[in-house]
């Protein structure tokens, strides 16, 4: 009795403390691995884009992982038959507002948004928590819930392939109640991937910016030493 | 040393020699270039903290040119395009990925708009420990106040123009504290918006602001800034005039040709700062969200208010001000007084000249009182800078309260601690470290 008091007591700062800072899982991934984007470009392609727009996005950036001009309209374009097109969704806003109840967000930059004051790169870590703690909830009008994202509009998407979660009310840990199409280490590669993906086409110059700094920060060390023997020179007789 | 007491250039015979004396001959060339460089005499013995102003000045200069670029491809409008973003923040995006560069553009004005912030309150910092407001110098302090006013205008009218949520909920909740003001205020924020909420009007007369009206006004600020020190010449880091001990020329013993003495010396700073500028720039441009804001990636969402509205780290300080008046005061709203409270720790800077009674400038020659008040001061800043990017909590509200009471004891109370220090003998001479 006195420890459901207790319980009791701590619920509501325990509530905030889940509400403020559930625990993410680092998203293992790399923007770096161009077979994990182009796989998560397919994964996005094939689940995301039918809902979510990524209208930043052009097909012809996906050239920039590695495709062929054929291997994308082939395998990645479905509503738009320009490479140039932005990849818009196909389905219409107010249609998809009657069924969902609200408007899919475009998911071009969600990777950034998703980031915090402290820690810009954590939008992928949530994202990464977030596509892999969908569970089963009949009180939800899509049936699912989740664990990043309380009472989230999306149904799993991702289901087929991940199998069914149930939450475990005893320990407040999601258990696979019946397996999907992957393994799940399989299925944390697939997410990863996806992740990739998405964090990528947030800026998908971001590897570029990083590499060009360290030539511009090369420039500057040799213009320092220049400018700072100039000054020397001239200030030698300063005293 | 004001402009025109220089002889008029005359020609050695050559060319550009012929064409700089008819240019001399009609417009003050060469004057200019000597009373505002090559024999505009500078205190020999500035230290780190004297580059700011060159580089706030070099700032500037990226701002504008940045900015130039930026409006060629911006477009300030709220309505939704196709994919039913608003098209102001899908042009930025587009900036960033379809504009050749742009992205580099982009970045140097936004990095650009946080360095420029700290660079102008190191500036400010360097004025208050060395004294630099001070007779004779109170005009020059008045125009940098100006200066500081109108940025935070200009930084604030061009946080809105991406139309992200955090600019679209910021400029709301800003615009609504001129509510606060009694009788007039309902509708002086109706006029600052041009409509009952932050919309297309809005965003278009921000936009019209933070590219034509602001800067033109910062340029004019800027320049008489500038022409006022140059007339009484720069203070230093021991608060000595230079000007009190000239040779038989007229020329003060301790001062150094700006041009080329702190020309070059000015280059090494530039070339340091670019190097951190870069850093940031190329490698972490959210500036670990306290730069780009992460809810700002979010596009603006009339309809969506985000749990927790924060102004940019530069406005935090003011913002926890604000947010520490929880009092009614002579049956008017807290809220008033948070505004009144939040402009008058702004406005403040501005009478320090006249706050300052202590005999000596330079903080080198004052006790212990001036150099514990001014830590405590820059301590307090820095707390009501970090609880202004914090969700409100009783615990921060508590600890704000007390930094800004400290905040404006700071100021009321300097007539009387900057007398009661103890004093040290100020030298003749500058000393060089």
């Amino acid at each position: 009795m006195k420890k459901i008091l207790i319980s009791l007591l701590f619920a509501p700062l325990m509530a905030f403390a889940a509400g403020a800072n559930i625990h993410l899982d680092k998203w293992p991934g790399s923007v770096k691995d161009q077979a994990a984007l182009q796989n998560g470009a397919k994964l996005f392609v094939n689940y995301c884009l039918n809902c979510h727009g990524a209208s930043f996005l052009r097909y012809k950036n996906l050239l920039d992982l590695g495709l062929t001009e054929q291997q994308v309209k082939d395998n990645l374009m479905f509503t738009s038959d320009k490479i140039g097109d932005l990849m818009m969704v196909a389905a219409r806003h107010d249609e998809q507002k009657k069924w969902f109840g609200a408007t899919p967000p475009d998911l071009t930059i969600v990777a950034r948004a998703r980031g915090e004051l402290g820690n810009a790169g954590a939008g992928a870590d949530w994202l990464y928590t977030y596509l892999r703690t969908f569970y089963k909830d009949e009180k939800r009008p899509t049936g699912w819930n989740n664990v990043a994202f309380d009472a989230v509009g999306m149904p799993h998407v991702l289901w087929e392939l991940q199998g069914t979660q149930v939450m475990n009310h005893e320990t407040h840990k999601l258990e696979l109640a019946v397996p999907g199409k992957m393994a799940p280490a399989e299925f944390d590669k697939a997410v990863s991937d996806l992740v990739g993906f998405m964090v990528w086409m947030a800026e998908p110059q971001q590897e570029y910016r990083r590499t060009l700094g360290w030539f511009v920060l090369a420039f500057l060390a040799v213009l320092f030493v220049v400018s700072y023997a100039l000054k020397k020179e001239y200030w030698k007789d300063i005293h | 040393m004001a402009a025109g007491n220089f002889e008029k250039y005359k020609s050695d015979g050559s060319l550009g020699g012929n064409l700089l004396e008819w240019v001399d001959a009609r417009f003050p060339a060469t004057s200019m270039w000597k009373g505002h460089l090559s024999e505009y005499y500078a205190p020999k013995n500035f230290n780190f903290w004297y580059f700011f102003g060159s580089l706030a000045l070099l700032v500037l200069v990226i701002q504008i040119v940045t900015g130039i670029f930026l409006v060629m491809h911006y477009k300030p409008d709220a309505a939704l395009n196709a994919a039913g973003v608003p098209i102001a923040f899908a042009s930025v995006e587009y900036i960033m990925r379809d504009v050749p560069g742009g992205w580099l553009i982009r970045y140097m004005h936004s990095t650009g708009a946080s360095a420029f912030f700290i660079v102008v309150y190191l500036h400010m910092f360097r004025g208050l420990i060395y004294g630099s407001y001070r007779k004779p110098r109170e005009l020059t302090w008045l125009f940098g106040v100006g200066i500081f006013l109108v940025l935070m205008g200009e930084a604030f009218f061009g946080y809105l123009l991406p139309w992200g949520q955090m600019s679209y909920w910021g400029a709301q909740v800003i615009v609504n504290l001129f509510g606060a003001i009694p009788v007039v205020g309902n509708d002086l924020s109706i006029l600052i918006r041009g409509d009952f909420v932050v919309g297309d009007a809005t965003l278009n007369r921000f936009f019209s602001f933070h590219v034509i009206a602001f800067p033109l006004v910062l340029l004019g600020l800027v320049a008489a800034h500038v022409l006022a020190l140059h007339e009484t010449g720069s203070n230093n880091p021991d608060g000595v005039e230079i000007k009190a001990n000239k040779d038989e020329n007229g020329i003060p013993r301790d001062g150094i040709p700006f041009h080329p003495y702190y020309t070059v010396k000015d280059i090494v700073g530039v070339v340091v700062f670019l190097m951190a500028f870069s850093a940031i720039m190329f490698w972490a441009p959210e500036g670990a969200g306290l730069f780009l804001e992460t809810p700002n990636f979010y596009p603006a969402d009339p309809l969506k208010t985000p749990p927790h509205i924060a102004p940019v780290w530069y406005f935090t300080p003011y913002y926890s001000i604000l947010r520490a008046i929880v009092w009614n005061f002579f049956g008017l709203d807290a809220k008033f007084w948070g505004v009144v409270a939040m402009g008058a720790s702004v406005v403040i800077f501005a009478f320090l000249p006249w706050l300052d009674r202590s005999p000596v400038k330079s903080i080198r020659y004052r006790g212990p009182i001036t150099k514990v008040m001014i830590t405590l001061f820059v301590i307090c800043f820095f707390i009501l800078g970090y609880l202004g990017t914090q969700s409100p909590s009783a615990m921060g509200e508590l600890i704000s309260q007390i930094c800004t009471v400290f905040y404006f004891g700071f100021f009321l109370g300097m007539p009387w601690w900057s007398r009661m220090d103890k004093f040290k003998p100020v030298p003749e001479r500058v000393t060089m470290k």
